[in-house]
């Protein structure tokens, strides 16, 4: 069966859009690590400089899975590899 | 009749790199991009920065001035870091984590003087990421012995049941590429995101992406090249592991 480039251009922005929904893990995990950090904070505010580059550090590696999902719908609407 | 899908055609929504000539290469077509081009300039004003630097550092007084305070507020921020999370092995580092640090910072920050980030560009990260998969595994073969690290690529299962192998060697393969796919993606959805304000929104965007600019740029990328560098030196800190030739340090 013979699909024309629309047909297939849509698809792939619907896929591109399903694609992004990986950004719900790392908010998640995101919101999960500040709120300890908080209250790390709230325990021991002499440590606040080493929990923040913790903190950070840990945010940054958990935004990776949601990055790679944006990654996939970008490929999918600028780079067109199903055409 | 596709073409309103493609934000690049009809509207002025531009991120994309371009291609300013080609040149033959072993019967192999290439093209040089704006990528090369921004990050020349990146590499020139950092070098021009250095040797102005070196010139303050070479006649430096007791008492310094604002240029020479400036230097030595960086030096000493950078020589930090490394310090903290590399202890006793920082010393063969510091200048290739420093150096590291204020590329990619410069890089990514390009974005504030009209450039596209080169660091948006996935062949500048994969290079960053392959020379901190060379320097793990050169440290790792230099501080231990052969059977140690055949030890710990067997690591759950005792050594003589090497089924666990294949997938330890799949992890440290995955280092560089998550390494690298991380600092691109990051600035890349920075790069996308000012692009589309600047280019949908038309006169709308005046004065207030300016607020944008300091998230997507300052912040964003002074976060992923602290966390570039930290990861660096703790996978290179791990592949050293515990050192019993204290003597041997300054051979590093």
């Amino acid at each position: 069966m013979e699909f024309n480039e629309s047909f297939i251009l849509g698809c792939s922005a619907i896929g591109a859009g399903l694609a992004v929904i990986a950004g719900i893990g790392p908010g998640v995990g995101q919101g999960i690590a500040a709120g300890y950090g908080a209250s790390a904070v709230g325990r021991n505010p002499g440590a606040k400089g080493d929990i923040m580059s913790t903190m950070l550090l840990g945010q940054a590696v958990a935004e990776t899975t949601g990055l790679y999902g944006l990654l996939i719908a970008m490929l999918l609407l600028f780079v067109k590899p199903l055409i | 009749m596709y073409e309103g899908l493609m934000l690049t055609s009809q509207n002025d929504v531009d991120f994309m790199i371009h291609g300013l000539f080609s040149y033959n290469f072993f019967g192999q077509e290439l093209w040089i991009t704006t990528s090369h081009v921004y990050l020349l300039i990146v590499v020139i004003s950092l070098i021009i920065f250095f040797i102005v630097g070196g010139q303050v550092f070479r006649k430096a007084d007791k008492i310094p001035g604002v240029f020479q305070n400036i230097l030595e507020l960086i030096v000493e921020f950078l020589d930090g870091i490394v310090k903290g999370s590399m202890g006793r092995n920082a010393d063969g580092f510091k200048n290739y984590i420093g150096v590291l640090f204020i590329f990619i910072l410069f890089s990514n920050i390009s974005g504030l003087f009209g450039l596209r980030p080169p660091t948006a560009d996935y062949g500048v990260t994969l290079p960053l990421g392959i020379i901190t998969f060379m320097l793990i595994h050169i440290n790792q073969f230099r501080f231990n012995s052969i059977g140690s690290i055949w030890k710990d690529m067997c690591s759950p299962l005792p050594p003589w049941l090497p089924i666990w192998l294949p997938i330890n060697i799949i992890s440290e393969i995955a280092v560089p590429i998550s390494l690298s796919l991380r600092l691109f993606a990051n600035v890349l959805s920075g790069t996308v995101m000012m692009a589309l304000v600047y280019g949908l929104l038309k006169w709308i965007a005046v004065i207030w992406p300016a607020a944008l600019h300091a998230y997507f740029d300052l912040f964003s990328g002074a976060i992923q090249t602290y966390v570039f560098c930290m990861l660096t030196m703790t996978y290179i800190n791990n592949a050293i592991g515990e050192r019993e030739d204290v003597a041997k340090e300054e051979g590093i």
